[in-house]
C-alpha cells in the first residue's frame, strides 16, 4: 500500500482512453464502475474538448456482482458496436474490474464482429498512465498491421529515392493530454516539410485505424515521445525494419541534431548548422546583454522523462544556467534520465512522491524550478519562481494561443517561459546595482508578491530575535547592523553562508568584518 | 401526489461516485481526514474531480492497493496499519479519521470495520477511526455523505433534550442564517449534523426532531429514526417555496403558530421575490433538461419551474426514495417526466430530440453538449455554493440564469430568438 496525497499519474485504463480518445473511428469498451466515468472531464474541462471520450463504460453495480457480469459486458459491447460502429474496438477493465476477471476482451473477440478487436491488458495495482498508453498503442499498431509482418520486405530508408518522390516519415506518440503535443505536431511537421520531408501519418492524435495501417507507406517513424510511441516504434523496426529517431527536438542543440538524425537516417544533405540556429530568437536573446544576468543561475528539474532531459539540455547548454537537481516520476524512462544527471554530476531523483521532490528541491535551494503542476505550488510555498515543463495536465497547460515546446517556436516559447518568472534582466541588473538605495531594502515587493515579501519577513524577523545561529555563533551589533543592509532577496543566502564560514574558522562571533571576510571567501 | 410520471432506466451512467463527497465534507470537519483505500483511480478521480492542486495538503489522501495488498487479507490490514501510523505522525492535528471504502476495497472484501476497531483501540482518547463505504459500485456521488454521517451515528452520545436537529452540510453562512431565523421563531435549541467540529457531535435522543437540509441522506434518516428521533416531513430548503415550506413543517413540530412564521419570513420572501424578478426575466419560458448527478434534482426542478417558470422536460436523478422526496414531488407541476437510473447515450438522445435551452448535468458531458450548442450547468456546483434558503434564492436562479445570460452575450443567434 502506498499512501498519497496527490500523484503524477493515472491508472493505466486513462492511458488507453489517450490513446483512444485520440483517434478517429475508434471506441474502448470499458469494463467499469460508474465512478470511474470521471476520467472523461480530464479530456472535456482539461483539454476544454468538445467531443466526449469514445468510452463506453460497463457502469456495473454491487448488485451485478452476484449475477451475471459478464452478460453485462457483452451487452455493451454489442450497443456500442452498434452505436457508434468502430472501425476497431478496443476493450479493457479498469482496476475493479479487474478483480472481478470477466476478460471482457476474451468476451468481445467471442462475439463475431467483423472488425479488429483489441484486448488490452493492462495491469492496475503495478502499472501507471504512461506505460497503459504506451502498451495501448502498441497493442493497436500490432494488431492492425500484423498481418502484413510476413508479406512484407524490411523497408530500406532510403525507398523513397528508388520510388522517386520525396521521403516520408510517420510522426509517432503525440497524444491527448501529453504536453502541448497539439503545438509540437504543427511544429515538426512544418521543419520537415522545410527540408523536403513529407509526413505520411501523425498518430496516435488524428489517426484512424486506416492510418495505422499505412504506417508501413513510410520510410522511418519519428519517435517523438519516447513515454508513449516507443515500443510501437521498437515493434515497427523489429517486423518492418523501419528505423525509428532517438533525439527529442526540444531545444536548438536538440533540433538540430534530430534534423541531422532524420537526414543521415534517409541519406539526404544537411542544412547550413548556422543557417538553421537563425530560425529560432532563443540563441541570440540568450547570447544578448541583457541575459547576463542567467549566468549561473541555479535550476531545479522535475516532470515526465522527456521533457526533464531536454530541458537539463537547455538549461545547461543554452541559457548558461546551473542545474542543481534534477529528477522524473517517470520510472520507465528513469535510466536516461539517471545518465543525463551523471552527466550534471547529480543524482537524478526517481519518484512519484512530491513530497520528496519538495524535500530535494528545499534542499537544493534553486533560484528556478522548472517543473509540473505540483511543483508549480511547491516552489510557491517556498518562495522561487516556476515554470511547468511537463504533464500531468491543468488546464492552463492547454493554453489558447501556439505555443510548442519542439522546434524553433518551441525553443522561442521556452525562452519566454522560462524566463519571465524570474526576474527579468536589467530589472534585476538594476537592483544589484543599486542595492544600497532605501528602495531595495526591505520590504521591496517584486513581481513574486507576497510570498517573496515573506520570505525576506521571516529573515528579517529571524535576524530581530534569533540573536544566535543554531550552531552557537553569536552575531555582535556591528555584524548583525552590516546584515541589515543585504537586500532582504540575498539576505538569508548571506547570513547562512557566513556562518558556514564561520564555523569552518571556529570563529565564535560574527562582526562585520566576519561578513565581509565570508564574502571574498565565498566569491 | 401529483400525476408525476416516473421512469426507471439502467445502462452506463456518467455519474461521480461517493468518494467525490469527500471534498466537501473535508471543508466541513476540518479536524477530520478521509483516507480513501482504494486503487491509482481512486486517488486520481478526488485529485482530478476536485482540483485537489489548489489545496498542496489536502484533508484528504489515498492508499492505494497494489498487487502485494490483493494476494492475502491480512497483509492489507497490516498495511493499511502502517499507512495510518505514518499519516497520523504527519498530521497530529487530525481528531477524526474516515477510513473511506472504494470499489476494489468492496469487491476484495476489505474489512475496514475491523480495522477501524483495531486502530480505535490503538488510538484511544487521540484519534478516532470510523469507516464507511463511498464506493461506485454503491453509491452516486452525494449518497457519500450519507454514508459518512451514518458512520458518525453510533459515536453520538443520547440526550432526552427537546432540540432541532438540522442534517446535510450546510455551507457556514446559510448555517448561521438558518439558526438565527429559528432562534427568531422560539427554537433556542439547534445543532448540526455534521458540526463543523469532528469530535463535536451532538446528542440525539426521542426529543431531537430532525429537519433534513439535503435529500440523499436515507441510510441516516433511517438510523436517525431507529435511535429514536422524529423526522419532520418537508420540503428542502430550496427557493422561497420550499425553504417557506421547509420553516413551517419544523415550526409545526415545535408547535409554533404558522402567524409566528408567516411575520418572520414574510419580509425575508419581499425581498428574495424581488431580487429573484431579473432572474425570471431570463428563465421564463426556457425549456429544462435535468441529467443525473447530485440527487438534488427534483428540488431544483420544483423551484425552477414554480418560481421562475421554467418548463421541464425530464428530470434525471439517479436514486430516488419517494418516501423522503413525498413533500417535494407534490410540490411538481403535473405530468413531470422523472427519470430514476440512466443510460448516458439514450438520455443524451432524448436531449437532443428535445432541443432543451439548458441541460443540469455533471462536468464530463458540459463541454460536449455546449459544443453541441446547448447552455449548461453543473451539477457539482450546487454541492459547493450555498444555495439553501430563502436569503439564497436569487443566488440560485443566478446559477442557472448565468450561462444563458451568457449565450445572450456571445450569441447573436440568441438574441435573434428572444
Amino acid at each position: 500500500m502506498e499512501l498519497t496525497l496527490w500523484t503524477y499519474e493515472g491508472p493505466p485504463h486513462v492511458g488507453a482512453m489517450r490513446i483512444a480518445s485520440s483517434m478517429k473511428d475508434i471506441h474502448y469498451v470499458l469494463h467499469a464502475p460508474q465512478g470511474d466515468t470521471y476520467a472523461d472531464l480530464l479530456f472535456t474541462m482539461i483539454e476544454r474538448r468538445g467531443q466526449r471520450p469514445p468510452v463506453t463504460y460497463t457502469t456495473f453495480q454491487a448488485r451485478d456482482l452476484g449475477g451475471d457480469t459478464a452478460e453485462l459486458v457483452k451487452k455493451n459491447i454489442k450497443e456500442s458496436v452498434e452505436r457508434f460502429k468502430p472501425k476497431t474496438l478496443l476493450v479493457g477493465e479498469s482496476c475493479t474490474a479487474e478483480l472481478i476477471q470477466d476478460q471482457p476482451g476474451a468476451l468481445a473477440k467471442g462475439m463475431g464482429f467483423d472488425m479488429p478487436i483489441v484486448n488490452l491488458e493492462l495491469p492496475a495495482y503495478s502499472k501507471k498512465e504512461n506505460w497503459g498508453a504506451s502498451e495501448t498503442f502498441y497493442q493497436l499498431t500490432r494488431t492492425l498491421l500484423k498481418e502484413k509482418v510476413s508479406s512484407s520486405e524490411k523497408i530500406s530508408p532510403l525507398r523513397w529515392k528508388e520510388l522517386g518522390r520525396r521521403p516520408k516519415v510517420n510522426i509517432l506518440g503525440p497524444s491527448l493530454l501529453g504536453f502541448r503535443c497539439r503545438d509540437d505536431v504543427i511544429e515538426i511537421q512544418r521543419i520537415l516539410s522545410e527540408q523536403g520531408i513529407d509526413t505520411n501519418v501523425v498518430a496516435p492524435l488524428g489517426a484512424s485505424p486506416d492510418d495505422i495501417e499505412r504506417l508501413i507507406d513510410a520510410e522511418i517513424n519519428i519517435c517523438l515521445y519516447q513515454e508513449i510511441a516507443e515500443a510501437s516504434c521498437e515493434w515497427l523496426r523489429r517486423n518492418f525494419g523501419m528505423e525509428f529517431t532517438n533525439t527529442i527536438p526540444i531545444g536548438i542543440k536538440n533540433t538540430i541534431e534530430f534534423i541531422n538524425e532524420v537526414h543521415n537516417k534517409l541519406d539526404l544533405p544537411m542544412t547550413n548548422k548556422e543557417e538553421l540556429e537563425h530560425k529560432s530568437k532563443l540563441p541570440w536573446y540568450s547570447k544578448s546583454v541583457d541575459s547576463n544576468y542567467l549566468t549561473g543561475k541555479r535550476v531545479f528539474i522535475f516532470g515526465d522523462g522527456t521533457h526533464a532531459i531536454a530541458a537539463a539540455k537547455i538549461a545547461k547548454e543554452e541559457l548558461g544556467f546551473e542545474v542543481v537537481g534534477l529528477g522524473t516520476y517517470s520510472r520507465e524512462m528513469a535510466r536516461q534520465v539517471r545518465a543525463t544527471a551523471k552527466e550534471l554530476n547529480l543524482v537524478a531523483l526517481i519518484t512519484n512522491n512530491y513530497l520528496e521532490v519538495e524535500d530535494a528541491m528545499k534542499k537544493a535551494a534553486p533560484e528556478l524550478v522548472l517543473g509540473t503542476q505540483m511543483e508549480r505550488h511547491s516552489a510557491k510555498r517556498l518562495g522561487i519562481p516556476c515554470s511547468v515543463i511537463s504533464t500531468p495536465m491543468h488546464v492552463q497547460d492547454v493554453p489558447a494561443r501556439y505555443s510548442p515546446q519542439m522546434g524553433w517556436e518551441g525553443a522561442n516559447v521556452i525562452f519566454d517561459d522560462w524566463v519571465h518568472p524570474l526576474m527579468m534582466g536589467l530589472e534585476e541588473h538594476l537592483i544589484d546595482m543599486f542595492k544600497h538605495d532605501f528602495e531595495f531594502v526591505d520590504g521591496h515587493q517584486s513581481h513574486l508578491g507576497h510570498t517573496a515579501t515573506k520570505t525576506g519577513d521571516s529573515v528579517n524577523s529571524e535576524d530581530k530575535e534569533d540573536k544566535n545561529s543554531k550552531e552557537g555563533i553569536i552575531w555582535t551589533e556591528s555584524g548583525r547592523a552590516e546584515l541589515t543592509k543585504v537586500p532582504f532577496f540575498v539576505r538569508g543566502k548571506v547570513k547562512t553562508n557566513t556562518e558556514k564560514y564561520a564555523i569552518l574558522r571556529g570563529i565564535p562571533e560574527i562582526s562585520d568584518e566576519t561578513l565581509y571576510d565570508a564574502k571574498a571567501y565565498f566569491s | 401526489m401529483s400525476k408525476v410520471e416516473f421512469n426507471k432506466e439502467t445502462g452506463p451512467r456518467e455519474v461521480f461516485c461517493g468518494l467525490t463527497s469527500i471534498v466537501w465534507l473535508h471543508r466541513r470537519m476540518p479536524d477530520a481526514f478521509f483516507l480513501v483505500v482504494g486503487s491509482r483511480t481512486c486517488a486520481h478521480l478526488i485529485q482530478s474531480a476536485a482540483g485537489v492542486m489548489i489545496f498542496a495538503e489536502p484533508r484528504f489522501g489515498t492508499a492505494i492497493l497494489e498487487e502485494k495488498d490483493l494476494a492475502g487479507l491480512a497483509d492489507a490490514h497490516e498495511e493499511l496499519d502502517r499507512v495510518v501510523n505514518d499519516l497520523i505522525a504527519r498530521r497530529p492535528e487530525i481528531k477524526t479519521l474516515f477510513l473511506v471504502g472504494s470499489c476494489p476495497s468492496e469487491v476484495i472484501k476489505l474489512d475496514l470495520a475491523t480495522v477501524a476497531e483495531k486502530l480505535n483501540k490503538r488510538f484511544l482518547g487521540k484519534v478516532r477511526f470510523v469507516n464507511y463505504s463511498g464506493s461506485g459500485i454503491e453509491t452516486t456521488f452525494t449518497q457519500g455523505e450519507d454514508g459518512a454521517l451514518k458512520a458518525l451515528i453510533p459515536l453520538m452520545e443520547s440526550s432526552d433534550e427537546e432540540k432541532l436537529l438540522l442534517v446535510g452540510t450546510l455551507a457556514n453562512n446559510v448555517e448561521d442564517r438558518f439558526k438565527k431565523i429559528f432562534r427568531n421563531l422560539g427554537i433556542s435549541n439547534i445543532e448540526s449534523f455534521p458540526p463543523r467540529q469532528s469530535t463535536e457531535l451532538p446528542k440525539i435522543g426521542k426529543n431531537t426532531k430532525v429537519l433534513l437540509t439535503q435529500p440523499y441522506l436515507s441510510d441516516t434518516v433511517r438510523d436517525l429514526k431507529h435511535l429514536g428521533c422524529e423526522i419532520i416531513s418537508a420540503p428542502f430548503p430550496l427557493g422561497i417555496e420550499g425553504s417557506t415550506e421547509w420553516f413551517l413543517s419544523a415550526a409545526k413540530a415545535f408547535k409554533i403558530s404558522e402567524l409566528k412564521v408567516h411575520e418572520i419570513i414574510s419580509p425575508l420572501i419581499n425581498r428574495a421575490k424581488l431580487a429573484l424578478e431579473s432572474h425570471k426575466e431570463i428563465l421564463k419560458g426556457k425549456r429544462l433538461f435535468l441529467l443525473p448527478e447530485s440527487q438534488l434534482e427534483i428540488s431544483l426542478a420544483r423551484f425552477l419551474h414554480n418560481e421562475c417558470e421554467m418548463d421541464l422536460i425530464e428530470v434525471g436523478t439517479p436514486y430516488l426514495n419517494k418516501d423522503l422526496m413525498k413533500e417535494e414531488i407534490n410540490l411538481l407541476p403535473d405530468n413531470t417526466k422523472i427519470v430514476e437510473g440512466q443510460h448516458v447515450e439514450k438520455q443524451l438522445d432524448r436531449v437532443r430530440e428535445s432541443n432543451p435551452d439548458l441541460v443540469v448535468c455533471g462536468m464530463g458531458l458540459a463541454n460536449p453538449l455546449e459544443a453541441e450548442g446547448i447552455s449548461t450547468k453543473w451539477s457539482i456546483e450546487m454541492v459547493f455554493s450555498p444555495i439553501h434558503g430563502i436569503d439564497q434564492a436569487a443566488d440560485l436562479a443566478g446559477l442557472f440564469s448565468k450561462p444563458l445570460r451568457r449565450n445572450q452575450i456571445l450569441t447573436s443567434k440568441t438574441l435573434v430568438r428572444q
